[in-house]
């Protein structure tokens, strides 16, 4: 199934956000995510399904001004 | 010392995480100016990546108060979701809120901004607005929810100091209650200071500090200058005049003519 991460077309065989981090690596990286400009907290990531098109963002803590 | 949403801070300086030459002159530039509060982002990683753990362990160490920020968003949605993700990462309801307007001067969107302000403040968030001085607009601010104006000295990263002192003058005189802070655009050390005089409770800056040749050394004559401004504002400074008037008793001067 092909989705956006982070800006850029990715295919995975995940079926849910917290698969999805998995495939990706993230493990218990300390992140955060939204599907489709949408926050999903950390705590809904096992029931956030995914659907071909969603465009998820995973941000992590940077510096900032 | 500045209260924020109930909470005392032990600094007038509000100090930004970004632009270091390198981590190591980050924390220098921290214990250097005695900020109780340091700025923080979030931004796209990828997995197995390191860079967000290794910031957090490294602001972990400063013992600061965080303030994320939504630096870069230009509509209310945008900014909303990433105060939500900022919330979770960092573990605070504080987020300083950036709406963008306009794309050169970095002015904040006031309509965008008193929306997302609103939106934020329902859903438990504490509000730190970057705004213009603009008095309607932090009377707007003020009724969304927000307990702290933060309006702008300068465009961010210019360095111009407080371009219109006219303007945040009216502001503290109309917001007396009301913990003020100038964010942005300060280049220098007098610059903090005079908005010190004006009787700002505190500054935030980050480009000042971090691109100076000596960012530690900077911070510290910030955090002087910070000092030396409040004095001068509690001391109640003395009325400035268009003519002389002299400071040595005129009575007794010896007639020598």
């Amino acid at each position: 199934m092909k989705i956006i991460v982070n800006g850029a077309s990715h295919d995975t065989v995940a079926t849910t956000l917290a698969g999805l981090l998995d495939e990706l690596g993230h493990g218990q990286a300390k992140i955060a995510t939204a599907v489709n400009e949408a926050f999903v907290p950390a705590a809904m990531r096992e029931k956030q399904t995914l659907t071909m098109g969603d465009r998820i963002e995973i941000v992590a803590p940077r510096q900032g001004g | 010392m500045p209260i924020f949403y109930e909470t005392e801070v032990n600094s007038r300086l509000m100090l930004g995480t970004a632009q270091y030459p390198s981590p190591a002159i980050l924390a220098q530039a921290f214990k250097r100016s005695g900020a109780g509060i340091a700025t923080v982002s979030v931004r796209r990683e990828a997995g197995g990546e390191r860079a967000g753990q290794d910031f957090w362990d490294l602001i972990a160490d400063l013992g600061v108060k965080l303030l994320p920020n939504t630096a870069g968003c230009h509509s209310v949605r945008e900014a909303v979701t990433t105060a939500q993700m900022a919330r979770e990462l960092f573990d605070t309801p504080w987020i300083k809120l950036e709406v963008i307007g306009h794309a050169d001067t970095l002015q904040p969107d006031p309509f965008g901004l008193v929306e997302a302000a609103r939106i934020l403040t329902d859903d438990g968030f504490q509000v730190f607005p970057y705004c213009t001085e603009d008095l309607v607009l932090c009377d707007r601010l003020i009724e969304a929810g927000c307990r702290v104006l933060m309006p702008w000295g300068a465009p961010i990263g210019t360095g111009l100091g407080l371009n219109n002192v006219y303007g945040l003058r009216s502001l503290r005189a109309h917001f007396p209650d009301v913990p003020l802070v100038v964010d942005a655009g300060l280049g220098l050390p007098s610059q903090a200071a005079q908005a010190m005089e004006l009787g700002y409770d505190a500054v935030l800056l980050n480009t000042a500090v971090a691109k100076a040749g000596d960012p530690a050394l900077m911070a510290e004559g910030f955090a002087r200058a910070l000092e030396a401004g409040r004095f001068a504002f509690e001391a109640d400074p003395m009325e400035p005049r268009d003519m002389a008037a002299p400071s040595t008793p005129v009575l007794g001067k010896a007639f020598l003519a």
